[in-house]
C-alpha cells in the first residue's frame, strides 16, 4: 500500500506541475501587460466561433443520424458502429489528407462540381477546419447521442404507438425531453475538443483569417520566439479552457432516462427514407477520406525516403513509451484514489482541460538554457502525450478497479495480499483487458500527435506526423499520401496488438 | 591475411585521420541542407581546399540564436536574410566579416561591416506566360486586374517572402499600403504558411500568378527546359533581398571560419549560386552567369529598406496586411 500512496502522490504532482507549474514558467516570462492587440482579439473570436458551428453542425447532424441508427436495422450496422470509434485512433494529420482528397481543390467534390462547370471548393480557412472538426467530432456525437437513444425504454415508443402518435408527437413527447439531457454536455465536450484542437488549425487554417489561440501560440514562439507574447496567449488559452471545463462539471451527462424490460422491439417508424439517406451519407463522409488515404498512397508507399522511416521508428518509440508511461501513471492515481482518499480525483481529470503546446511552451522555457531544445522534444512528446491520456486511462480502469475492490477486497485483505503480490495477482488479471485497450489507445494517439514536435524538432528529431506536415507544405503531395498511409497502418496496428494483447487468455 | 590487415590498419588511419580533422560547424535553414539544397555543394566545394569538415545544423536560425545567444556552437551562420538582421545584431554574437565589399554584384550598396551577402533576388509574381496575355507592368494594374484572377502569396509573419511582400507594398505605396491590400484581397486563393506550399500549388496550376523571386523563371528554363514561366516587372520597382552569411564571436574555429567567408566571395562558390540556389550570385560578373539567368528581365528600380527601416515598419504593415485580409 504504501507504493501505491507514494507512487500516486508522486504522479499527482507531476501532473500538478505538468499543468499549473508550466502555466506558471510561462507568466514568469510575461513582459507586462499591455492588452491585446486588434488582430489578439479576432483570433479569439475565431476560436470560439469554429468551435461553436463545428460542434452545432456535428450535433445537428449527429440526432438524425444516431436516431437512424437506432431505429434501422441493416447489414453493416455494427460495421458502422465500429467505424464511428475509428476517428479516435486516426491520426489527425492522416485525416486532414484523406479530407483534402475529398474536398480539396483537386479532389473529388471539386472534381465533381467542375462536372457542372461549378467553382471547385476552398478547403482551407474557416470551412476547412470545421469540415476536419466535423469529421473528428461527429461520430464522437453520435455514440453519445446513442446511448441517449437507447436510453428511451422501448416500451414507450410501442406505448406511443398505441396512442396513435404522430412523428411530431414521438419528437415532441419521448425525444425532445431525451436531447436537452444529452445535447448540452455533449456540445460542450466538443466544443472544448475544438478550441484546443491544434493539428487541424496549423494544416487547415492558419492565414490572415483562421487563426486560432493555439496556432498563435505556435507562430509567436516558432517564428517571432516573443516568449512574452508566448505567455499572454497560453493565459488566455488556459482561462478558455478552464472556462468549459467548469461549465461542463455543471452540465455533467445523465445516464438515466427510464427503464423499462431492456428488450429493443423492433417497431415500424416511417421515414425509412430520410434514415438512410443519413445513414448512407455518414458512412460516406467517414469512409471517402479513409479510402482516399489507402488509394493516394499506395502508390508511393514503398518509394517514400529514408527519413521518413526514421521519422516513423521515432514515432514508434514515443508511441511505446508514451502508452506505457500513461498506463503507470493511471494506475498509480487510481491506487491513490480506491486505497486512499478520493479527493484527488479532480486532478486526475485535469489534463482534460490542459493545452499541450502551453505545457510543451513551460516545459521549453525551464529546461533551454541548460539542453538543447531538439534533444528535449522527443521525451518531451512522450511525457505530454502520456499526461493528456491519463484521463481516458482513468475513465477505463476506475470504475473496474473500485468494483474489484469491493467483491475480492476483503478476501485478499484475508489473505495478507498486498503490494506487488496483490497488484500481479488480484488486480492485473481483471484490469488487463482494460489496459489493454488504454494502451492501444494511448500508442495510436501519440503515434499521431503533432503538437509539441512542432515546436522543437529539427529534421533530426522529427516524427512522422511532422515529416507529413513538411512533406504537405513542400508541395510533395504523393510523398505524403505515402508517409499517411504508412502512419495509419502504423497507428491501426498498435491499437490492434495492445487491445488484442489484452484480451489474450484474459481468463487465467 | 596480412593484406586484409594491411587494409584494415588504413582504414583504421583514414578514418581516425579524419576524426582529427578540424569541424567547422554551420547554422543553416532546413532548405539549405535539404538535397535539393545549395548546402551539400558547397560542403563538398569547402572541404576540398580547407583540411576540414563542415557540418551543418539545420533548423530556424532566428529563434536559435535567440535562444542560444552567447551559447551558439556555430563558428559560421548562413542563411539569414536582409529583413531580419536587427534581431541578430543585437544579440552582439557576430563579429566583423572582413570582406571588402566595395565590388559586390548587388544592385545596393553594402557597407555592413557584419554580415555578408552571399545571394540575392528580389520579389516578384510569377505567371504562366502560356495563360497570361497582358500580364502586369505595374502594381497598380496587377491591383486592377479582375477579381477572378487567382493568386497565391505567403503570410508575413511565417515566411521571409511573405514579409519582404508586404515590405515591397509599403516601399511602393507608402501611406495608401492598407488600400493597396484592400484592393489585392479579392484576388487573393490562398495564403499560405510558407513560400514551397505556394510555388507547389502554382506549378500544379492551382493559381494564375504566385508571389516569388525575379529569379524563380531561371529554375524553370535550367533545369526543365521550360520557357513559360516569367515573372511580372513593375514600373514602380521591386523588393531587393539578400541572404547573409557571418562569422560568431565564440567560434572554436575562428581561422576556418575567416576561411569560409573568403570562399563565400570566391568564384568557385559564386558560381554554384545560381543552379544550387536559383538566385543571383553577390560576387560574381554577369558575363559568367549560366545562360538563363543572363537572359531575365529585371526592373530598372529597386526598393530596399534597411533594417532599422524594416524595424519600424514591420509591425504596422502586417497590422495592415492582417486587416485587409481579414475582410
Amino acid at each position: 500500500m504504501r507504493l501505491s500512496f507514494v507512487g500516486g502522490l508522486i504522479v499527482i504532482s507531476l501532473i500538478i506541475f505538468l499543468t499549473f507549474g508550466t502555466l506558471l514558467a510561462v507568466t514568469f516570462r510575461m513582459e507586462g501587460f499591455s492588452g491585446l492587440a486588434r488582430y489578439d482579439w479576432a483570433v479569439i473570436k475565431f476560436t470560439f466561433l469554429q468551435a461553436f458551428i463545428s460542434a452545432l453542425t456535428s450535433l445537428i447532424l449527429a440526432i438524425p443520424i444516431s436516431r437512424a441508427l437506432v431505429r434501422r436495422n441493416f447489414i453493416g450496422r455494427r460495421i458502422l458502429i465500429t467505424l464511428l470509434g475509428a476517428p479516435f485512433i486516426l491520426p489527425v494529420i492522416v485525416a486532414i489528407l484523406g479530407l483534402i482528397a475529398v474536398f480539396g481543390r483537386t479532389g473529388l467534390v471539386s472534381d465533381f462540381l467542375g462536372f457542372f462547370n461549378l467553382k471547385p471548393l476552398p478547403l482551407y480557412g474557416l470551412q476547412g477546419v470545421i469540415i476536419a472538426h466535423v469529421f473528428f467530432n461527429l461520430p464522437l456525437a453520435v455514440r453519445l447521442l446513442l446511448q441517449g437513444w437507447l436510453s428511451i425504454p422501448a416500451e414507450r415508443f410501442r406505448l406511443g404507438h398505441a396512442l396513435n402518435f404522430s412523428p411530431l408527437n414521438f419528437f415532441k413527447y419521448l425525444e425532445v425531453p431525451m436531447l436537452t439531457r444529452f445535447v448540452p454536455g455533449a456540445f460542450l465536450l466538443i466544443f472544448l475538443i475544438c478550441t484546443t484542437s491544434f493539428a487541424v488549425a496549423l494544416a487547415l487554417g492558419g492565414g490572415p483569417k483562421a487563426t486560432t489561440v493555439e496556432l498563435s501560440i505556435y507562430q509567436a514562439f516558432r517564428f517571432e520566439f516573443d516568449l512574452s507574447r508566448v505567455a499572454v496567449l497560453a493565459l488566455i488559452q488556459f482561462l478558455i479552457c478552464g472556462l468549459i471545463a467548469i461549465l461542463s462539471f455543471w452540465i455533467a451527462l445523465p445516464t438515466y432516462q427510464g427503464s423499462g424490460l431492456d428488450r429493443v422491439i423492433p417497431i415500424n417508424f416511417q421515414g425509412r427514407i430520410v434514415d438512410f439517406i443519413f445513414i448512407l451519407g455518414s458512412a460516406l463522409f467517414l469512409i471517402l477520406p479513409l479510402f482516399m488515404i489507402v488509394f493516394r498512397g499506395s502508390h508511393s508507399l514503398f518509394l517514400l525516403p529514408e527519413a521518413i522511416f526514421m521519422a516513423a521508428f521515432r514515432s514508434i518509440c514515443v508511441a511505446l513509451f508514451a502508452s506505457l508511461l500513461t498506463v503507470v501513471m493511471g494506475l498509480f492515481v487510481a491506487s491513490l484514489l480506491v486505497y486512499h482518499s478520493k479527493k484527488f480525483e479532480i486532478i486526475g481529470y485535469l489534463p482534460i482541460a490542459a493545452s499541450p503546446l502551453v505545457i510543451g511552451v513551460g516545459l521549453f522555457i525551464m529546461s533551454y538554457q541548460w539542453m538543447d531544445p531538439a534533444r528535449i522534444a522527443l521525451p518531451a512528446a512522450v511525457l505530454i502525450n502520456a499526461l493528456m491520456c491519463v484521463p481516458f486511462v482513468l475513465r477505463a480502469i476506475l470504475p473496474t478497479f473500485i468494483d474489484i475492490e469491493k467483491n475480492y477486497g476483503r478476501l485478499a485483505d484475508s489473505l495478507r495480499m498486498s503490494g506487488w503480490t496483490r497488484f500481479r495477482w488480484l488486480l492485473w488479471p481483471r484490469l488487463r483487458r482494460s489496459v489493454g485497450f488504454c494502451m492501444g489507445l494511448a500508442a495510436a494517439l501519440s503515434m499521431g500527435d503533432l503538437g509539441v514536435i512542432a515546436l522543437f524538432a529539427d529534421p533530426n528529431h522529427s516524427t512522422l506526423p511532422l515529416e507529413i506536415y513538411r512533406l504537405m507544405t513542400a508541395y510533395r503531395m504523393n510523398d505524403a499520401y505515402g508517409a499517411a498511409l504508412l502512419l495509419l497502418l502504423l497507428s491501426v496496428s498498435l491499437f490492434w496488438i495492445f487491445d488484442r494483447g489484452g484480451r489474450l487468455d484474459a481468463n487465467s | 591475411m596480412r593484406v586484409f590487415f594491411l587494409t584494415f590498419l588504413s582504414f583504421f588511419i583514414s578514418t581516425s585521420m579524419s576524426w582529427s580533422k578540424p569541424i567547422l560547424t554551420v547554422y543553416a535553414p532546413d532548405y539549405f541542407t535539404s538535397e535539393w539544397g545549395p548546402g551539400p555543394s558547397i560542403e563538398t566545394a569547402f572541404e576540398e581546399i580547407c583540411d576540414c569538415d563542415l557540418k551543418y545544423v539545420a533548423g530556424d536560425l532566428l529563434p536559435r540564436l535567440l535562444i542560444e545567444r552567447d551559447k551558439i556552437k556555430a563558428d559560421v551562420v548562413i542563411g539569414l536574410n536582409t529583413d531580419v538582421t536587427l534581431k541578430a545584431r543585437t544579440l552582439d554574437v557576430f563579429i566583423p566579416h572582413g570582406q571588402d565589399v566595395s565590388e559586390l554584384t548587388i544592385p545596393i550598396k553594402w557597407t555592413d561591416r557584419i554580415f555578408l551577402p552571399f545571394n540575392w533576388s528580389h520579389t516578384a509574381f510569377i505567371f504562366d506566360n502560356t495563360k497570361v496575355d497582358n500580364p502586369p507592368t505595374s502594381f497598380e494594374e496587377l491591383l486592377d486586374l479582375p477579381n477572378d484572377t487567382r493568386i497565391i502569396i505567403q503570410d508575413p509573419r511565417t515566411s521571409i517572402s511573405g514579409l519582404a511582400f508586404v515590405l515591397w507594398v509599403k516601399a511602393v505605396f507608402g501611406d495608401n499600403s492598407e488600400k493597396a491590400f484592400f484592393r489585392l484581397a479579392p484576388k487573393v486563393l490562398t495564403v499560405t504558411k510558407g513560400w514551397s506550399e505556394s510555388y507547389g500549388m502554382f506549378t500544379e496550376g492551382e493559381a494564375d500568378m504566385v508571389l516569388s523571386y525575379t529569379t524563380s523563371p531561371a529554375y524553370h528554363i535550367i533545369a526543365e527546359n521550360d520557357k513559360t514561366k516569367s515573372a511580372a516587372i513593375f514600373d514602380e520597382g521591386h523588393y531587393f533581398m539578400a541572404e547573409l552569411v557571418g562569422m560568431t564571436k565564440n567560434a572554436k574555429e575562428p581561422e576556418l571560419a575567416k576561411k569560409f567567408m573568403n570562399f563565400v566571395l570566391s568564384e568557385t562558390f559564386q558560381k554554384m549560386i545560381p543552379t544550387a540556389n536559383w538566385s543571383f550570385p553577390a560576387n560574381l560578373d554577369s558575363s559568367k552567369l549560366p545562360e538563363g539567368f543572363a537572359g531575365l528581365p529585371l526592373p530598372q528600380k529597386v526598393l530596399f529598406y534597411t533594417e532599422e527601416e524594416v524595424e519600424h515598419y514591420k509591425d504596422i504593415v502586417i497590422q495592415e496586411w492582417l486587416t485587409a485580409f481579414q475582410q
